[in-house]
């Protein structure tokens, strides 16, 4: 799309209407200039051009004062009844052709563009460019926006932009354009070379369009940041391959943490804790026995999954309807449908977990259902496709349900809200279960039921300006004043630090005698109550000056320099 | 040959030719300036500001710009000249007269240089 103004366009538009009706006007005013008309002693009157653009007016809007100055001749009323009907005919037309350019949609495309960049251009506070409106990116969004975060977002389908309209705009109603995302034009459109765009997010459903967009923002921006989602291996390392892009696969992500889910219980449950949305309510954790399982459905997902099991030397029995699977495990159920009979062959009665993989959700629904009667205590692991099937999915209480939408909105949002979760969990996936477990009562024991708030505070002079300064000015901060509650110094917040980040190197559960230093990234973990506590540390410098010396401030520079002598 | 170029070509030139008959003779005098023409020069030049609506090149800007200028300077010299038939007590005086006829000679220069402008476009492009 070229940048069009639209204005250009309904003006084009309306040329034929408005000559028509400049025509219709000058003919009608020298008719009656020149139709001699009488006056009231029967003289020869001529109306002259004032007279008769006056009457033209009000006749041809249909106002009608009758005939003035004078009472008309039989000519000049001939002449008037032709020039009312080519009069009202022309404004019928005129009107009408303005109207139909209004409502073409054609121009209200425009128009909602040209109102979309004027929008995009007013906004100066960071966003996220978020492409491709699915169940992903409205839980996404809605996230964000509850951590004030702006989002610009861009579908193909018109409806599922028209129902940004709906959200509520106390969450900071995201700016949408129905357009297709994998266009660079409407990228450039919808602001990524802005200086406020923050990154951008590909969710579309086609990994085609992603690999595009990624391109594009790549050959943009070359620095920006790009969170993609693609299904197909290909495509996960074509866009893996250039820029720092990150790459999620629904289908990998949720293996992996099925796999955590049997090998490492309690570091799933770390990771669950960590990426959740925040103040969702902790759910019972429950974990599968060790033994064999089944796997029903050997497609993409299926895949993924018995890759990882068969590495972790779990048992899985595959079936799959589907005749012509080449690379299916050897003692596998191939050509057999999902039902009682092949649970049997499988051998259910000896399982400890059923995982129903098909791209199916009445298969997947009905399969856990049969075997849930022959078998109340198996772990059941279901896929669910569509995102309206939700209700009957959260009903029947599955030990584990992958939803696409929610699997990846979380990781997302986690992303981008705190990236230091990421090398977070990398680390504490070398750590051993009582490490593990550790951490998890620690962290049960200040969040109660809720899931914790994660948050990073970042040593600069924009994000907390108390300990910038203090640091730059080279006084000792050791990190447990600074999560010391602001009113009490010898208590401590309810604050986790998790990890420490200094130009390259990561320091894991940093200790309170830990000293900051200015550029220093601190990764914590707290009920939001205690985050919003710390924040007078981090942001008042008389308050941190009481945490760190037990000594209020003392502002005036007179008064303090005649206390420190004495 | 493009129809479009034909119709905005013929109506600025008859544009500049009908201001032209209406701005010549004996300036004080009404004999020398018939209202038809002068009805007929204004509507022509709307006519031209029309064609040129919404043109988003420079030269249709141009265009726009000169004829817009004419649009508004006959509009003065006839309502001038209708003030003075109608309203004023003196009616249409020699000094009336003059003023209308000046301003239409205003007119006249910016038809002038639409149609400089249109010939000088002619030339440059020799297709």
């Amino acid at each position: 799309m070229s940048k069009t103004n639209i204005y250009y366009v309904l003006l084009k538009r309306l040329r034929v209407p408005l000559i028509t009706l400049i025509l219709i006007y000058a003919v009608s005013m020298v008719g009656f200039v020149l139709i001699p008309g009488r006056d009231n002693e029967g003289n020869v009157w001529m109306m002259s051009y004032f007279h008769a653009f006056y009457f033209v007016s009000y006749m041809a809007s249909t106002i009608g004062f009758g005939e003035i100055p004078y009472a008309f001749t039989d000519a000049q009323r001939m002449w008037t009844t032709v020039t009312i009907y080519a009069s009202v005919i022309g404004w019928l037309y005129s009107i009408g052709s303005l109207l139909s350019v209004i409502q073409d949609p054609a121009i209200y495309r425009l128009r909602l563009e040209s109102k979309f960049r004027t929008k995009i251009k007013l906004l100066h506070e960071p966003f996220y460019l978020v492409c491709g409106y699915g169940d992903t990116s409205a839980r996404l969004v809605q996230a964000l926006g509850q951590e004030g975060i702006r989002t610009v977002v861009l579908d193909k389908d018109e409806h599922r932009i028209n129902e940004l309209e709906l959200r509520d705009p106390l969450l900071g109603r995201p700016l949408g354009l129905a357009a297709d995302a994998s266009k660079p034009a409407i990228l450039e459109v919808a602001g990524v070379l802005n200086i406020y765009c923050k990154g951008v997010i590909a969710l579309t459903d086609s990994d085609q369009a992603n690999l595009l967009i990624a391109l594009s923002t790549e050959l943009f921006k070359p620095h920006l940041r790009l969170i993609a989602r693609a299904e197909s291996p290909e495509i996960v390392s074509s866009i893996s391959s250039f820029g720092g892009n990150e790459v999620i696969s629904p289908f990998e992500l949720f293996a992996d943490r099925l796999e955590l889910v049997l090998t490492k219980p309690s570091h799933y449950l770390l990771s669950e804790w960590l990426t959740g949305i925040p103040n969702q309510t902790l759910l019972d954790p429950s974990f599968p026995k060790a033994g064999a399982w089944i796997l029903i459905g050997y497609g993409r997902f299926g895949r993924a999954v018995y890759r990882r099991l068969h590495a972790a030397g779990i048992a899985v029995q595959v079936i799959d309807q589907h005749t012509d699977l080449q690379d299916a495990p050897s003692n596998s159920l191939i050509g057999y449908q999902a039902n009682l009979e092949s649970l049997q062959l499988a051998g259910i009665d000896s399982a400890v977990g059923l995982i129903a993989a098909t791209s199916d959700d009445a298969t997947n629904l009905s399969i856990l259902m049969t075997a849930r009667e022959l078998r109340p205590e198996l772990f059941m692991v279901a896929r669910q496709n569509q995102q309206d099937n939700s209700p009957i999915f959260e009903r029947a209480h599955f030990q584990l349900t992958m939803n696409r939408g929610n699997v990846l909105a979380q990781k997302v949002f986690s992303l981008l809200r705190t990236p230091l979760t990421r090398d977070f969990l990398r680390l504490a996936q070398d750590e051993n279960k009582a490490w593990v477990d550790q951490l998890l009562s620690r962290i049960i024991g200040i969040t109660q039921d809720k899931l914790p708030y994660l948050w990073e505070t970042k040593l600069t002079p924009r994000y907390s300006p108390a300990v910038y300064s203090a640091c730059a000015a080279g006084q000792r901060v050791p990190l447990k004043y600074v999560i010391a509650n602001p009113s009490q110094r010898q208590q401590t917040l309810p604050i986790i630090p998790l990890l420490l980040k200094r130009v390259d190197t990561l320091l894991l559960m940093p200790d309170g005698e830990t000293l900051l230093q200015p550029g220093d990234r601190i990764l914590m973990c707290a009920p939001h109550e205690a985050y919003e506590q710390m924040q007078w540390a981090t942001q008042n410098q008389k308050v941190l000056h009481y945490l760190l010396t037990g000594e209020e401030w003392v502002s005036s520079r007179l008064l303090r320099r005649l206390l420190s002598s004495r | 040959m493009n129809l479009e170029k034909v119709i905005f070509g013929f109506f600025i030139v008859l544009a500049l030719t009908l201001n032209f008959a209406f701005f010549v003779g004996d300036m004080a005098n009404p004999l020398y300036h018939n209202t038809f023409i002068l009805f007929a020069a204004l509507i022509v030049s709307l006519i031209t500001t029309i064609l040129k609506f919404g043109d988003s090149s420079h030269m249709g800007a141009i265009f726009f710009a000169t004829s817009l200028v004419a649009d508004i300077q006959l509009l003065v010299a006839a309502i001038i000249w209708g003030w003075a038939a109608h309203i004023s007590l003196a009616g249409v005086t020699p000094a009336a007269m003059v003023t209308v006829v000046s301003v239409s000679g205003g007119a006249l220069l910016a038809n002038i240089v639409s149609v400089v402008l249109l010939v000088a476009e002619t030339l440059s492009i020799r297709r």
